[in-house]
């Protein structure tokens, strides 16, 4: 079946409205993704730590259980870290949410085939580790329910969103790693967090 | 080898509770062993088991950017599996207490765990971890202390290593013999 969503329209569509969710994205296309919505404190884009994101989101969704936590990540940066996927799973935040744009590719390096592009099915790992809502996503008919559901504290949710293969021009967010944690921190506890 | 003192792990949960830690990461260990069991059965802590070591590095930053302080335990083996996840820690000035039981040292059996066990400083220092090391049961809540302040007060990854001479010595020997 050949994707039709295209990954920018997706994430901008997830983010509109935000409100005070709290957003970390896998490094590369999926960090750019999120910036070419609008840059905020309260994005944590990592430019390394590949098959971590989702565990990013766990530690901050389990610190913070009154807020929405949104991970966006690529199929890539997913497949290497499936074991998160059954750490969240044991866990149950309902706060956490962790959204695969799965382009079947690894995008930075050549966009050679991944294990989706030969049939992995992320959002049935997902279910099988004990994700409360774990579906595939193909049609733009389904996005706006996808962010509703992000909004709810009804997790963990996941989400492997299908779209379609391309190269698009970088939307690069700032590089300096403790630059981003301090914002960040500073955006979600206040003045209060420089001094901690 | 026996267990020189077995009250450690009650007297290191205190210690990092006093140090403000509220989520504690782990892979089960058998050093770790009687400490995972405290902080599972402590309320004031979040226990979160993890199926690999590096899921705990990026646990205890999401923490922190959450505003909340974690720990991370695990043994020697599992020190190599969280080397690339550490230059994010290094890169974004996160804190991280991580507390490391020893194998591959003095009177080991096994071994496979030889070359992980003797590399672990070399290879946590290359990574900019500062490594605190704790060759007696009494040394090691007072090694955690400091090494928590470090962490925590200057935003600095810091592992305390748990010597083997401390937890003990695994022998598949004696348990086979049995």
């Amino acid at each position: 079946m050949t994707a039709v969503l295209r990954r920018r329209k997706v994430v901008e569509i997830l983010l509109k409205n935000r409100r005070n969710l709290l957003v970390v994205a896998g490094l590369g296309s999926t960090a750019w993704d999120i910036t070419a919505a609008g840059d905020s404190p309260l994005n944590f884009p990592l430019w390394g730590a590949m098959g971590n994101a989702a565990m990013f989101g766990l530690g901050l969704a389990l610190a913070q259980p009154r807020r929405r936590v949104l991970v966006i990540t690529g199929d890539g940066e997913m497949l290497m870290g499936l074991g998160s996927l059954a750490t969240i799973g044991v866990q149950q935040p309902r706060n956490l949410a962790v959204v695969v744009i799965d382009n079947e590719r690894y995008g930075e390096t050549g966009m050679q085939a991944s294990h989706t592009a030969a049939g992995v099915d992320l959002a049935k790992v997902a279910q099988a580790c004990g994700f409360k809502f774990a579906r595939q996503v193909r049609h733009r008919a389904h996005l706006a329910a996808l962010r509703a559901a992000i909004h709810r504290p009804a997790g963990p949710l996941f989400a492997q969103v299908k779209v379609v293969a391309e190269k698009l021009p970088l939307v690069l967010p700032p590089r300096d790693g403790a630059l981003l944690k301090s914002r960040f921190r500073k955006a979600l506890l206040g003045d209060q967090a420089d001094l901690d | 080898m026996k267990r020189s003192d077995n009250s450690w792990p009650a007297t290191l949960l205190r210690t990092l509770k006093a140090a403000g830690v509220r989520q504690v990461g782990y892979v089960p260990d058998a050093g770790h062993q009687r400490l995972i069991e405290l902080c599972l059965a402590d309320k004031a802590i979040k226990s979160v088991l993890l199926s690999a070591e590096e899921e705990g590095i990026g646990l205890a930053a999401g923490a922190w950017l959450g505003g909340v302080r974690g720990a991370l335990l695990m043994q020697s083996s599992g020190v190599g599996n969280c080397l690339n996840q550490l230059g994010s820690v290094r890169e974004c000035r996160f804190p991280l207490l991580m507390l490391i039981t020893m194998r591959g040292q003095a009177g080991e059996f096994n071994p496979w765990q030889v070359p992980m066990g003797q590399a672990t400083p070399t290879v946590l220092e290359a990574m900019g971890v500062v490594v605190h090391e704790a060759n007696a049961a009494e040394a090691i809540a007072p090694k955690v202390d400091a090494a928590a302040r470090l962490a925590f007060g200057s935003y600095h990854a810091v592992a305390v290593l748990i010597s083997q001479a401390v937890i003990g010595i695994k022998s598949f020997q004696d348990q086979a013999s049995r």
